[in-house]
């Protein structure tokens, strides 16, 4: 049920975040999600990509630091109000988010939100109790 | 094992009697052939029979870097210029170069008291020794070669550079014994790495490392992560190369100098006070038996203390702090004097940083600044922001608390700090450039 993101440390220079995405189309590798978390010195990009070890490897080869961490990815309804039900079920157990970020994929009309959560088995034991679609990671990459 | 038990050994009696006869010589030597000698004791209003005890030294005039600068470049040789046979130099960076010469016995006894060293580090003849310290003007190629040689053990005479090539040959030959600075140790097992080689699974046992100053907790991660033991040389080209001294494998802890070719004190920086043993000032060193180039009390710069207790290894030798820092490396931040060694040794006292740092120092206005890039690493490596804030708030904390001076931490991605196949370069000052 987990989803395999890739977070890569970049240091605030231009040209940084290019040279990612060039060895990624270099290797025929898809990004399916991504949000850049940043500081005055550093960014933290995090990806969801078609091929997950290979891109791994290829960034790794060019000297990036890339960690793997597990994130849920879940449907929301498009709607107003789909993610605040969503939100309010996780706070109800004590379920913090550590950070997230959404996309709305082309055909369908619900959302898809990636969450890093700090006790993530628990969040998806709730969340597939409670009936919210989990996008498993095979599906996510295929998109 | 000890290469040369009888001089190695010698009760101290003995080795001060030996001292004091080859002091005598030498004063006299250097004051009847080289003219500055003869202008500085007389300036000093010392003359070479007023030294009758070994505590009569501390009335010869010092030696300084500026004085072989000033000679240059053959103006301290106490013998005929036919009579050398080697001429070394510094690279010069800091302004004119400083030049040694040898004689042929100069060389021999360089070599011997580096077979000495070999010896001290554990190796014996049926070794090999992959040497990639420089070859060429800086001593510590060659002086390690040749004491190689002496001993008769084999050598790899690799040189510095080509890292990749290096880490090939330390895997096709098997050295047992590897001799560079230790910046270049881990600089040659991160290559190892990326090439997947695996440093532990190599028959290398030692490491003699030296040319630049360490601590001690980078010494163990150097023998975690090559599995071998390190051991501390010192030597600097003004005084011979190295091989002044070398820490012996059974106490590791700190190098024994070989008093019966040098004299050793150390005196504070600030005064020219000799200090009692076990204090902390500037090494100074006369050479008893150089024959081309010998000098008197030459500051070293190099900061320590003497260790007079006996040690298990049986050697009678002093032992010398590990050189913390220089004179000339000390950075004063906004009044503060501050070591890079000690600001190393904050740094890998943090879990997990790797010790690939530099040091920035600024002037803002009329405010000195101080910038420390630390490289990442995947250990340290974190999706989350404020994990690796903490971090870099952690440094600060503890550099704040234990030198008392703020800094500001930034991590950086890995392999973007120069990595120096010779002495690394920790320290950037740009206070002197533009505003």
């Amino acid at each position: 049920m987990k989803v395999e993101q890739l977070s890569i440390f970049l240091e605030n220079r231009s040209g940084r975040l290019a040279e990612v995405t060039k060895i990624l189309q270099n290797n025929q590798i898809n990004i399916r999600a991504l949000s850049l978390a940043d500081t005055s010195d550093f960014g933290i990009l995090r990806l969801i990509v078609s091929d997950f070890e290979k891109a791994k490897s290829a960034l790794k080869e060019h000297g990036f630091t890339v960690g793997k961490t597990n994130v849920v990815a879940v449907e929301v309804q498009d709607q107003p109000g789909g993610l605040n039900t969503l939100l309010e079920m996780l706070e109800e157990r004590n379920v913090n988010v550590e950070y997230m970020y959404a996309f709305v994929h082309q055909s369908g009309s619900n959302a898809v939100i990636i969450f890093r959560f700090d006790r993530t088995d628990q969040a998806i034991e709730l969340l597939t109790e409670k009936g919210v679609k989990i996008i498993s990671g095979e599906d996510l990459y295929n998109l | 094992m000890i290469f040369d038990v009888e001089m190695e050994t010698l009760p101290r009696d003995e080795l001060e009697a030996l001292q004091l006869t080859r002091l005598k010589r030498l004063v006299d030597k250097v004051y009847h052939n080289v003219p500055f000698y003869r202008h500085a004791f007389d300036e000093a209003g010392v003359r070479p029979e007023d030294i009758c005890r070994l505590s009569d030294l501390s009335r010869l005039p010092f030696t300084e870097k500026r004085d072989m600068r000033n000679n240059y470049p053959f103006g301290l040789f106490a013998v005929p210029k036919d009579n050398v046979v080697r001429i070394h130099a510094s690279s010069g960076t800091t302004g004119r170069a400083t030049v040694v010469g040898y004689t042929a016995r100069d060389v021999k006894n360089w070599a011997k008291l580096m077979a000495r060293s070999f010896v001290a580090a554990g190796a014996t003849r049926r070794d090999i020794v992959h040497n990639a310290y420089g070859y060429g003007l800086f001593t510590g190629g060659l002086g390690a070669h040749y004491g190689a040689e002496e001993l008769g053990a084999a050598i790899v005479p690799i040189s510095g550079g080509s890292t990749r090539r290096q880490v090939g040959l330390l895997h096709d030959f098997g050295p047992t014994i590897i001799c560079c600075t230790p910046s270049y140790a881990l600089f040659l097992c991160e290559t190892a790495e990326e090439m997947g080689v695996d440093f532990k699974s190599l028959p290398l046992r030692v490491g003699i490392f030296g040319a630049e100053p360490w601590t001690d907790i980078m010494r163990r991660e150097i023998e975690n992560k090559l599995d071998i033991k390190a051991i501390d040389i010192y030597g600097l080209s003004e005084i011979m190369g190295p091989g002044v001294g070398i820490e012996c494998i059974e106490a590791q802890s700190g190098p024994h100098l070989m008093e019966d070719h040098f004299l050793v004190e150390v005196i504070d920086p600030e005064t020219g006070e000799q200090l009692p043993y076990g204090e902390t000032g500037e090494l100074v060193i006369t050479t008893l038996t150089k024959e081309a180039q010998p000098l008197i009390r030459y500051r070293t710069r190099d900061i320590t203390s003497l260790d007079p207790t006996p040690c298990r290894c049986g050697r009678t030798f002093l032992r010398m702090k590990r050189v913390t820092g220089r004179t000339d490396d000390m950075l004063i931040i906004r009044g503060v004097n501050v070591f890079p060694s000690q600001i190393e040794t904050l740094l890998l006292e943090t879990e997990g940083v790797a010790p690939h740092y530099q040091i920035f120092i600024k002037r803002e206005g009329n405010l000195d600044t101080m910038e420390i890039q630390v490289e990442i690493d995947d250990k340290l490596f974190n999706d989350q922001i404020k994990t690796l804030q903490r971090l870099e708030n952690k440094i600060q904390t503890n550099i704040k608390e234990f030198l008392g001076v703020t800094t500001k931490v930034k991590l950086v991605e890995p392999r973007s700090i120069e990595r120096s196949l010779g002495k690394a370069k920790r320290v950037v000052d740009l206070r002197n450039q533009g505003a």
